[in-house]
Parts: structure tokens; sequence; C-alpha cells
């Protein structure tokens, strides 16, 4: 069963064209890893999923249903939940509550001028949960503004799985990071994918991180669907040499 | 170790925000006793509580959600004028007066929030001076029923029965500052209760990152909107009260620089403080009270003090006590 389907999707800005007819299906439980050079169209491709903005052409199916038109907030609501390439995190706030609202707001209680017993349970043990996975526990009290820039990282990436998502979208999640703090990084994901069988796609850069932890990749380059098979048929394929690790190396 | 050795004295924490808070009402309720003292009167005191609850109203939306009004005397001016004008022409009622001063401000700043809460940053703010001067012109020409220029005259706030007895607010300034603490406490009570509130966080979030808000799912136009007309209801309750303590509408009362002053009385305070703009419009209405005796230039020592604060508190005098992370 496939948990997102993307259709020949374009997308065009006046005569630019950012993504040109691509498809790939990603299966439930599947982490798949976009890559491609700079400028290839992979944040736009990103966006196009998570509804930042409509496609000019194509169709998105979200766990059997068309999403193409469908809003982020509410593509939110079906179960997508993304990280953004710069960290988007609730600076003066502790991690606790840049959680908690992500808990609150994708139960429903974004308009509730209080809450049961019951729900404040609920709520508070998706939080101490969702923290202690994310290895934030000794932290959660602190301002994420103050933290280093891997638990940033590792904040949004809480609060993206306090949404209780089903499709997790992380873009570049080890971007401007050092050795260890990459590999942290790489340490969650990976544990996501293997222990809590998260669907996720990545966009990155890391060559280590991407063919240490994705069960498929995809290429793109100007826009198009370049290749997309596994860590070892990409890593073979000569198209992908010649555009993309050729250059890279 | 610091930090952990941080932890542990931290056990009380819990407690301390009550004691602070229970300081805070100890100090107003005791207000019309020590200000003399310290060269105040009872009529200061209640003034400083109606600028200051005005102020509060306005950083609900500036320090917690973000959104900088700088024309919220509008819905300051129409709480006076509804009070103001109900005891003029309908009824010599103080809660009447009261009421239809914060549904007057209320609901004309929720139709405008409606109008604006999708524009962001400078052209929100341009856009509630524009409605701003709009009231104002309304309130400045309409002669026959605002008084125009001169105001609104000939009414004065009323006792208020309550069956066994009478509460001389008219007479009684003390018994006024009471009354005006009673609203105060409601409306501030009300404010801190909403953010509190799963809501009220949701503001929070819209204020810390209005992207990252989005994409959890927030409405940020709605909840931008909201919390204008929260903050228009409450400042509607502050100018009632106003019209009140003067017995007298004019319309300054829906001016510019009354609008500026607000903003200027929050950034002093403190603008991510929710007690910050109380201690702003104290600070500024005594300097004024006191100044103005003294020399009819005072608003420029005002403005000195006001540059020095923004030069050494820029996060406002309680601004010292920021939030910190607490292990």
């Amino acid at each position: 069963m496939s948990m997102l389907e993307v259709r020949n999707v374009s997308k065009h800005f006046g005569s630019l064209i950012a993504v040109r007819e691509v498809s790939l299906t990603v299966a439930k439980g599947e982490l798949r890893a976009i890559i491609g050079p700079n400028g290839a169209g992979k944040t736009t491709f990103f966006n196009l999923i998570t509804g930042f903005f409509p496609p000019t052409a194509g169709e998105i199916i979200f766990d059997g249903q068309n999403v193409t038109t469908v809003s982020a907030a509410d593509r939110v609501k079906r179960g997508m939940a993304r990280t953004f390439q710069v960290t988007e995190v609730f600076p003066e706030l502790s991690v606790r509550e840049n959680v908690r609202i992500a808990a609150e707001v994708a139960a429903g209680y974004a308009l509730r001028p209080w809450l049961g017993g019951a729900e404040v349970r609920d709520i508070a043990s998706v939080v101490e949960e969702t923290v202690a996975v994310t290895g934030l526990a000794g932290k959660a009290n602190r301002l994420v503004g103050e933290l280093a820039h891997g638990d940033q990282r590792a904040a949004e990436i809480a609060m993206a799985l306090a949404l209780r998502p089903r499709l997790l979208l992380l873009d570049e999640p080890t971007a401007g990071m050092g050795e260890q703090e990459t590999f942290e990084i790489a340490g969650l994901i990976r544990k996501l994918h293997r222990d809590k069988s998260y669907t996720i796609i990545l966009v990155e850069h890391d060559m280590r991180v991407v063919f240490h932890l994705a069960d498929r990749i995809s290429v793109l380059d100007q826009g198009a669907l370049l290749a997309d098979g596994t860590p070892e048929q990409i890593a073979a394929n000569p198209a992908v040499q010649a555009a993309y690790l050729g250059k890279a190396a | 170790m610091s930090g952990m050795a941080r932890a542990q004295t931290q056990a009380p924490a819990a407690e301390r925000p009550l004691l602070i808070l229970a300081g805070i009402w100890v100090v107003l309720i005791a207000a019309p006793f020590w200000m003399p003292l310290v060269g105040g009167y009872t009529s200061l005191a209640s003034r400083i509580l109606v600028i200051g609850l005005a102020a509060m109203s306005l950083n609900f939306l500036i320090g917690f959600t973000g959104v900088v009004s700088f024309g919220h005397a509008a819905y300051f001016g129409l709480g006076v004028y509804g009070a103001g004008m109900i005891l003029r022409y309908i009824a010599p009622s103080t809660p009447l007066a009261v009421i239809a001063g914060i549904l007057l401000g209320g609901i004309v700043g929720s139709a405008v929030g409606a109008l604006i809460c999708r524009r962001r940053g400078i052209y929100f703010a341009l856009v509630t001076i524009a409605f701003q001067e709009v009231f104002y012109y309304i309130a400045y020409k309409w002669d026959s029923v605002t008084g125009g220029f001169d105001g609104l005259r000939g009414f004065q706030r009323q006792p208020i029965h309550f069956g066994l007895f009478t509460l001389d607010i008219q007479k009684n300034d003390l018994a006024f500052y009471y009354f005006v603490l009673a609203v105060f406490a409601i409306v501030v009570g009300f404010m801190g209760f909403v953010l509190r509130s799963p809501f009220g966080r949701t503001l929070l979030a819209v204020r810390e990152n209005e992207r990252r808000a989005r994409f959890l799912g927030i409405p940020v136009d709605r909840h931008i909107w909201l919390a204008f007309t929260i903050s228009s209801f409450c400042i509607g309750a502050a100018g009632a009260l106003y019209a009140l303590l003067n017995n007298f509408a004019d319309p300054s009362s829906l001016y510019t620089d009354l609008s500026g002053e607000l903003v200027i009385m929050c950034v002093l305070g403190g603008m991510r403080s929710f007690w910050g703009p109380l201690l702003g419009a104290a600070v500024f209405e005594v300097l004024q009270d006191y100044i103005s005796s003294q020399t009819v230039n005072w608003l420029f020592f005002i403005g000195l003090i006001f540059v020095l604060v923004v030069m050494f508190f820029p996060r406002g005098l309680l601004g010292v006590f920021r939030r910190r992370s607490a292990a």
C-alpha cells in the first residue's frame, strides 16, 4: 500500500520550470531520500507535496486520497508533518511548550479555552513520549532558542512527531551541522524509521546520511526525475554519477 | 553543574509566581493607603489602573500575539463614548454604561479586525491608524451626538445599588477606586485565563513563528482576528472606566497621541511581561502628573526617559526578569 503517490507533477514559476513531470511512489514504512544538485527543485518538490503552493499540473495522492488542491493546514490534519531547511521553532518558549502546542493543535484544541483533566493527561503523555524519543528529556524546560543547533533540529522534529503524522517530511535535517550533530540526527531518523515505523521522506545533501539511511533514493536534476532506486542501484547508475555524484566528488 | 543546582532550587518555582501575583494584588488593593505617603492621591491611582488596563489590553495583541496596532485608541475611545452616551442620553446606570462601552469598543474592533487580519507588519499597523482616524473624525465632526470638538459633557457616574446597600462611587473617590479595581480584576483575569489556555498558546505560537504555526495547522488569520477582538473588548472596558473617571468624553481619547502613548507604555514596562504595561502606565502617568506640575514641556522629559529605557532596558523595565531556561 502506498502512502504517497505523486503523478506527473510540474511547477512553473513564470517561464521557469522548477519541477518537470515528476512521478514517484512512497510505500508505507519506507524511508525515501530525495537528492540532487543545488537548484534541482528538491525544496520546490517538497513544498508541492506539503501544499505550500499548488502544482501547475499533475496529482498528489496521500494515503489513497487526492490532496492536490487541499491546503497545507488540512494536509497537516490528514497526517503530513514537515520540518524546514531553516529550523522553524518557537524560540522564546521551552522545548516542552513547543511540543505541547503542536500536540494540542493536532488534537483539535486550537480554539479551546480550557481542557478537561483527561485531555490534559493525554496531551502530557504525548509530549513526554515525544520529548523522550527525540532525546530532549533532559532539556525539556530549556528555551528552544538557547539550545545548540542540533538540539533545535531535534525539537523541530519533536514538534512534527507530536502531530502524530503518518508521513514525516524532513527538509535537509543535517544542514549546517558538524560531525557529531549530524551523527546524532541521523541516529534519531534511523530510530524513527526502524523502531517507530514512520514513513519518512528526506531531502538531504550529506551523502553518507542518505546512503546509510534510505530504503530508496530519488534523484532530481534540473527539475526532472533522473533516477529512482535502491542505494546500490543509484550508486551504480552512470547517469547519476555524471550529473551529480561525479560533480560532488 | 550549576544547571543542576538551579534545578533543585527551582523546586518551589511553582509557588513563586503565585507569591508575586499575590504581592501585585496586595499593592493594588492597598494603593489608596500608600499612595498619599509617596505624594500620590486616590484619583491618580484610579487613572493609572484605567490607563494600565488599556495598555495591558493592547499588549495582549502586541506582546502575546506579536501583532502591532498603532490605532488602539479607537476602541478605547469608543468605550469612552459608549459609556458616556448611555449616561447622557439613555439611562443613569453605571453598570449599563460599562457594558455599553465594552460592547461598542469590542464589536467595532471585531469588525475592523475581520477586515484587516490578513495584513501583516507595517501594513497592518498602518491600516489600524487609518481606521482610528475614521472614528476620530466621526467623534470630532458629529456635534449633535458626540459634542464634537468640545466633547460630551453633562453626565456623571452614578452610585451603584446592590439592593441592601449602595456603593457611592459618585462622591467617594475611594469607593470609585475599588469599583475600577474590580472591573480591572475581571478583565485582567479574563486575559490571563485566555493566555493560559490552549487557544492562548496558539497566539504565542503565532508571535514566535507564523510559518511554523501555519504548518502546525493553526489558521493564523483567524487567530489574529480573535486576538484583535479580545483586545478590543478589553480596551473598551478601559475606555468605559475612563468616561466614568472624568465624567467627560472627548475626541482626544481616540486620537493618535493616545495610541502612541499606549505603545510607549507597553515598551516601557516590557512587552513580554503580562504586568509590564501596567508598570509602564504607572511610570508614564506619575511622571506626567509630577513633571507637568513643574513645566509645560513635560513630554520632553517623558521622551528622554523613554529613550533611556529603550537604550538600557531594551526589553522594558520588567524585561530584567526575563524568562530563562529552568533547568
